[in-house]
């Protein structure tokens, strides 16, 4: 395994696809549990401060829809929802999601591993966008790996830029 | 421009390899387009097609006055563009850390009584 323990790591591959891993200290059945069971969605997948996750609806099975909306606290909404494609509990989940102000500019196809090892569950987020210029939207950032050189002194220089 | 439509502007001119050379080119210091044509085996006019890509997200500026017209990197769009990309970050990171939390009580409970997850589902 490539990430340190708990690191959040955020990688292009090809053209279109985000791939977010991260590892939890925890078994993999309560990790598929907590990004499965809305109980448990609701108490951590809320997003920024003052936001939380009111609706948070899933039927896991092929064919089977979710949908999740978001509300902060001046009751501004933020609504996401798609349709379930695989399920294999708990190693794999296949979805595809669109938010309702469809800001990644059309559906999203969205693969979910869970890999345990030693107790520790990796889960591997595979975003896959409808265009490149979506996915860069997304991520693009002189930390990407694979620009080579040329970013790594485009880092140095925003490095060196006085933070707004 | 607003904020949003920069970013679509700087993003996309960052999705090409030649612009993403051109830039860091540039991030060395001033360049001409001639000078910068050079490593790419390229010709001036598609060296330039990019730069009008680049000028128009505002990441690259050529000065008026000197005949070669230097080429110029603009930071400012580029730490939007990073700046936008850390509040991802962050949004995910925070999203992890209550999962981390909510793991901990699960394993707590799962512990004491066996099956954790399914006691909680009725929770609403």
């Amino acid at each position: 395994m490539n990430a340190a323990p708990n690191k959040l790591v955020v990688t292009a591959h090809g053209d279109r696809e985000v791939r977010i891993i991260r590892t939890f200290d925890a078994p993999r059945r309560l990790v598929f549990d907590a990004f499965t069971k809305p109980a448990l969605v609701k108490r951590w997948l809320t997003g920024p401060d003052g936001w939380s996750l009111p609706v948070c609806e899933i039927d896991l099975r092929p064919g089977g829809k979710f949908r999740y909306v978001w509300k902060n606290t001046e009751g501004t909404e933020m609504g996401m929802g798609g349709t379930y494609r695989e399920i294999d509990a708990p190693d794999r989940i296949v979805h595809e999601e669109l938010f309702d102000e469809d800001w990644t500019g059309g559906q999203t196809e969205v693969t979910t591993h869970f890999v345990e090892d030693g107790g520790r569950t990796t889960v591997t987020t595979a975003v896959v966008y409808s265009s490149t210029e979506t996915r860069d939207a997304v991520l693009k950032s002189p930390m990407e790996s694979g620009i080579a050189i040329g970013y790594d002194r485009l880092e140095g220089i925003l490095a060196a830029e006085p933070v707004k | 421009m607003n904020s949003s439509d920069r970013l679509d502007a700087t993003f996309a001119a960052l999705a090409d390899p030649t612009r993403r050379a051109i830039l860091a080119r540039l991030a060395l210091g001033e360049a001409s387009v001639l000078e910068l044509a050079e490593p790419f085996a390229m010709s001036q006019p598609a060296v330039s097609k990019h730069l009008k890509v680049l000028e128009r997200a505002g990441l690259v500026s050529r000065s008026r006055d000197a005949q070669r017209r230097p080429c110029r990197i603009e930071i400012h769009p580029l730490t939007e563009a990073t700046d936008w990309l850390e509040e991802y970050r962050k949004l995910w990171e925070a999203n992890f850390a209550r999962l981390d939390t909510l793991l901990e009580e699960l394993k707590a409970d799962a512990a004491s009584h066996g099956n954790p997850a399914d006691s909680n589902t009725k929770e609403d």
